[in-house]
C-alpha cells in the first residue's frame, strides 16, 4: 500500500539545512495499524504530511496503492489526496460556519459526488459515529469528541485507502480519546491502513505496529499488540 | 466541484462575514448607482436641449450678419461683432432660391410699453406673419402680424401672454391701444403661453411688423433672417444658395454667417455627449475604488481564512478549486452589489424625474452596460491576486497555523 524508499525530507531555513526526515525505508500494508512516536522535532508530522501528500519528498521514492505518487503535480496530489488519503487533525480542523453534516460532506461536494449521493452517505456517517441527532450543530456546539467525531467521519466519507492522525486525541480527556480510538480502529477492519501520530504511550501501544522516531530516523518499528 | 456548490460555497463564506460583505456590496452598489445617475442627468440634458432646439422648428436655417470662419458656434456669433448689415431686401431675395420655401426677417430691440397708467420695458422682436409658423409658436387669441407688404409699417402688435396679463389683466386686450416709445399701436393679437423655450421667452414679447420695429428704433439693420429650406434634404441647398444670393448682393463680399440648426444640434450633442460621458467616467472611478475595496478585503479574508483554505487542500481540493471559489465569491459580491446599484441608481433617476418634470433623465443602455460591466470587471480582476495567494498556500502551513 505505502512503499518509502530512502526518504529525506530537507528543509532550507536562512542558509541552514534542517534534515527533518532522513532515509527513510518504510512499508505499509492495508489494514496495518501503525503507531508513530518520538520526541518533539523526531519529524513524526512532517513523515505523516508526506504520506499524505501534502508535500514531497527531498530524495528518495513514494509509492502509493502501487503507482509511484514521488512527482506528482499539485493537481495530481490533490486527486490522489481526495480519492486515498483521508487525514484527522489534533485541533479538529472543522470549518466553523458549516454544521456538523455539512463538514462531512465537504470532501464530497469537493470531488464533485452528486448531490443525492452525497446526502446519503452523509447520513449514514452520522449515523455511524452517532451524530444523527447533531447533524445541524455548527461546531462550536458539539464537544471536542464529538467534533473530532465529526472530523473522523469527514475522514472517510471519500473512503480513503490510508488515514492519517496526527495526535487525534491531543484535545481531549482521557475517556473521550478512548472513544475516539475505538472509532479508529474499526476502521482497521476494513482494509484501512490506519497511521497515528502521538506522544501518549497508552495510545501509541494500542497498535499493532509500533514505530519509533528521533532525529528523523525511525530507530525501531516493532509488531505485536504491547497492551 | 460542480458550479452550483461553488456558488453555494462561496455565498456560504460571504454570509459568514456578513458586515464585510454588506460593506462591500454597499460601495459597488454606490459605484454603479453614480454612474448610472450621472450618465442619466447628462443624457437628460442633451435630450432637454435636443428637444428644445426641435421645438424652435424644422428645417431652419439661419443667417446673422458677420462672418464667422466656422460654420457651427463661433465666437463672433456669441460676441455679436458688428458688421454691414443684413436689410429687409436681402431678405426678401432669399426667396429666390427654389429649396427655400419661408423667410422671416427678425428685428429685436427693447421698448417701454404703456397702456393707460400702466407701463414697464419690454423686448420688442420686429418680424413677419412667417415668423408664427417658422418658429412653431402658437396664437391664443386674436390674429397675428398681417401677411403682405414687408415694407409696410402698420401700427398693429401682437402681445406676449405675460405682458398681456400685466397690461390688461382679465380684460378685453384685442382691438385696445398700446404706445411703443412714440408710437400707438393696436392690439390684434395675444400669443398663447408656452413658457421657456430656447432663447427667447414668447410670454415676454411684443411682436410688430419688422418696418414698424425698424422706425420705432430707427434702424435699417435685421438680427438675423430665420430661413425654412423646403425639406430636411434641402437644407445644404438652402445653405449655399443664401451665401450665394447675399455674396451677390454684397458686392461680392462674404460679410454674413449661414449656419443650420443642424449644425448647432450637432455642437451641443457633441458637447453633452462629452459630458456625460465625462461625469460617467468620473463615477466609473468609485467603481475602481470599490475594487480595490474588495481586492484589500479578500486579501484579509485569505489571511483569516489560512486554516480553511489548508483544509479544503488536505481534503482534495486543488488550487484551480481554491482559486474558483474565492473568483466566485468576488463575482457574487460584485454581481450582487451592481444588480443593487442598477436598482438604486433606477430609483435615484425616478426621485430625480420628479423633482425635475421637464428633465427627461434616463441613462443611456450602454452606460447601464458599462456601469454593470465595470463592477463585475473590476471585481474580478481585483480578486485575481487575493485568489492565487489563497490557491498557492501550502497546506502544511496553513494547517499549522494556530
Ligand atoms: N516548514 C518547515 N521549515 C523548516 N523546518 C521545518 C519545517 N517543518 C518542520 N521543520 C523541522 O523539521 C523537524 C521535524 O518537524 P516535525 O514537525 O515533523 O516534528 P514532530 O515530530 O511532528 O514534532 P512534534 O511532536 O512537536 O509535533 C523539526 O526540527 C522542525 O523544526
Ligand atoms: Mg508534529
Amino acid at each position: 500500500m505505502i512503499a518509502l524508499s530512502q526518504v529525506s525530507r530537507i528543509f532550507a531555513v536562512g542558509d541552514q539545512q534542517v534534515a527533518a526526515l532522513r532515509d527513510i525505508d518504510l512499508n505499509i500494508a492495508a489494514g496495518d495499524y501503525v503507531s508513530i512516536m518520538g520526541p518533539s522535532g523526531s519529524g513524526k508530522s512532517t513523515l505523516l504530511n508526506l504520506i499524505g501528500l501534502l508535500d514531497r519528498p527531498s530524495s528518495g521514492t513514494y509509492r502509493l496503492d502501487g503507482g509511484n505518487v514521488t512527482d506528482l503535480t499539485d493537481e495530481q496530489q490533490a486527486r490522489a489526496r481526495s480519492e486515498k488519503v483521508g487525514f484527522v487533525f489534533q485541533a479538529f480542523h472543522l470549518v466553523p460556519r458549516l454544521t456538523a453534516a455539512m463538514n462531512i460532506e465537504l470532501p464530497l461536494i469537493l470531488a464533485g459526488i452528486p448531490a443525492a449521493e452525497r446526502k446519503a452517505r452523509v447520513a449514514q456517517l452520522l449515523d455511524n459515529y452517532g451524530l444523527a441527532d447533531r447533524a445541524d450543530h455548527r461546531p462550536d456546539q458539539l464537544s471536542g469528541g464529538q467534533r473530532q467525531r465529526v472530523a473522523i467521519a469527514r475522514a472517510t466519507s471519500m473512503h480513503p485507502a490510508v488515514l492519517l492522525a496526527d495526535e487525534p486525541t491531543g484535545n481531549l480527556d482521557q475517556a473521550t480519546g478512548k472513544e475516539v480510538m475505538n472509532l479508529l480502529e474499526q476502521l482497521v477492519a476494513q482494509q484501512v491502513a490506519l497511521i497515528v501520530v502521538t506522544h501518549d504511550p497508552a495510545i501509541g501501544g494500542r497498535a499493532t505496529r509500533q514505530v519509533r522516531m528521533v532525529d528523523g530516523q525511525i530507530i525501531s518499528d516493532t509488531r505485536g499488540s504491547s497492551s | 466541484m460542480k458550479l452550483p456548490d461553488i456558488l453555494l460555497f462561496a455565498s456560504g463564506s460571504l454570509r459568514g462575514s456578513r458586515t464585510r460583505t454588506l460593506l462591500m456590496m454597499l460601495a459597488m452598489s454606490i459605484g454603479v448607482a453614480a454612474v448610472v445617475v450621472l450618465t442619466g442627468l447628462g443624457e437628460g440634458a442633451r435630450r432637454y436641449v435636443i428637444n428644445q432646439f426641435s421645438s424652435l422648428g424644422t428645417n431652419l436655417v439661419i443667417v446673422l450678419p458677420g462672418r464667422t470662419e466656422t460654420a457651427g458656434l463661433g465666437p463672433g456669433m456669441l460676441l455679436g461683432q458688428i458688421p454691414r448689415e443684413l436689410s429687409l431686401d436681402d431678405a426678401q431675395a432669399l426667396l429666390r432660391s427654389r429649396a427655400i420655401g419661408r423667410i422671416a426677417p427678425l428685428t429685436v430691440g427693447s421698448s417701454e410699453i404703456s397702456q393707460g397708467a400702466l407701463n414697464r420695458e419690454v423686448v420688442v422682436l420686429g418680424s413677419t406673419a412667417e415668423l408664427l409658423e417658422i418658429r412653431h409658436m402658437s396664437l391664443g387669441q386674436g390674429q397675428f402680424l398681417p401677411a403682405g407688404d414687408v415694407h409696410s409699417s402698420e401700427s398693429v402688435c401682437v402681445l406676449g401672454a405675460k405682458i398681456k396679463r400685466e397690461l390688461f389683466g382679465q380684460q378685453q386686450a384685442i382691438g385696445a391701444r398700446v404706445r411703443l416709445g412714440d408710437r400707438r399701436f393696436r392690439v390684434i393679437g395675444v400669443m398663447a403661453s408656452q413658457g421657456e423655450s430656447m432663447g427667447f421667452n414668447t410670454d415676454d414679447l411684443v411682436i410688430i411688423p419688422v418696418a414698424s420695429a425698424h422706425m420705432l428704433f430707427n434702424t435699417s439693420g435685421l438680427f438675423r433672417i430665420l430661413v425654412e429650406a423646403k425639406s430636411r434634404d434641402a437644407i445644404q441647398r438652402a445653405v449655399s444658395d443664401a451665401e450665394q444670393i447675399l455674396f451677390q448682393r454684397h458686392n461680392g463680399e462674404r460679410d454674413v454667417t449661414v449656419i443650420t440648426q443642424d449644425a448647432v444640434l450637432a455642437t451641443f450633442d457633441r458637447i453633452l455627449r462629452a459630458l456625460t460621458l465625462a461625469v460617467g467616467g468620473i463615477a466609473a472611478i468609485s467603481l475602481a475604488v470599490a475594487g480595490i475595496l474588495i481586492m484589500n478585503v479578500m486579501l484579509i479574508a485569505v489571511s483569516q481564512r489560512v486554516k480553511e483554505i489548508g483544509l479544503l487542500k488536505a481534503l482534495g481540493a486543488p488550487a484551480a478549486q481554491i482559486r474558483n471559489l474565492f473568483f466566485a465569491e468576488a463575482i457574487l459580491l460584485s454581481g450582487i452589489g451592481s444588480v443593487a446599484g442598477l436598482v438604486l441608481g433606477e430609483i435615484g433617476t425616478r426621485v430625480i424625474a420628479q423633482i425635475y418634470p421637464s428633465l427627461p433623465v434616463a441613462a443611456p443602455w450602454w452606460a447601464v452596460l458599462a456601469a454593470f460591466g465595470t463592477a463585475l470587471g473590476t471585481g474580478i480582476l481585483f480578486s485575481v491576486w487575493p485568489a492565487r495567494r489563497a490557491a498557492r498556500l501550502d497546506p502544511v502551513m496553513a494547517l499549522a497555523r494556530s
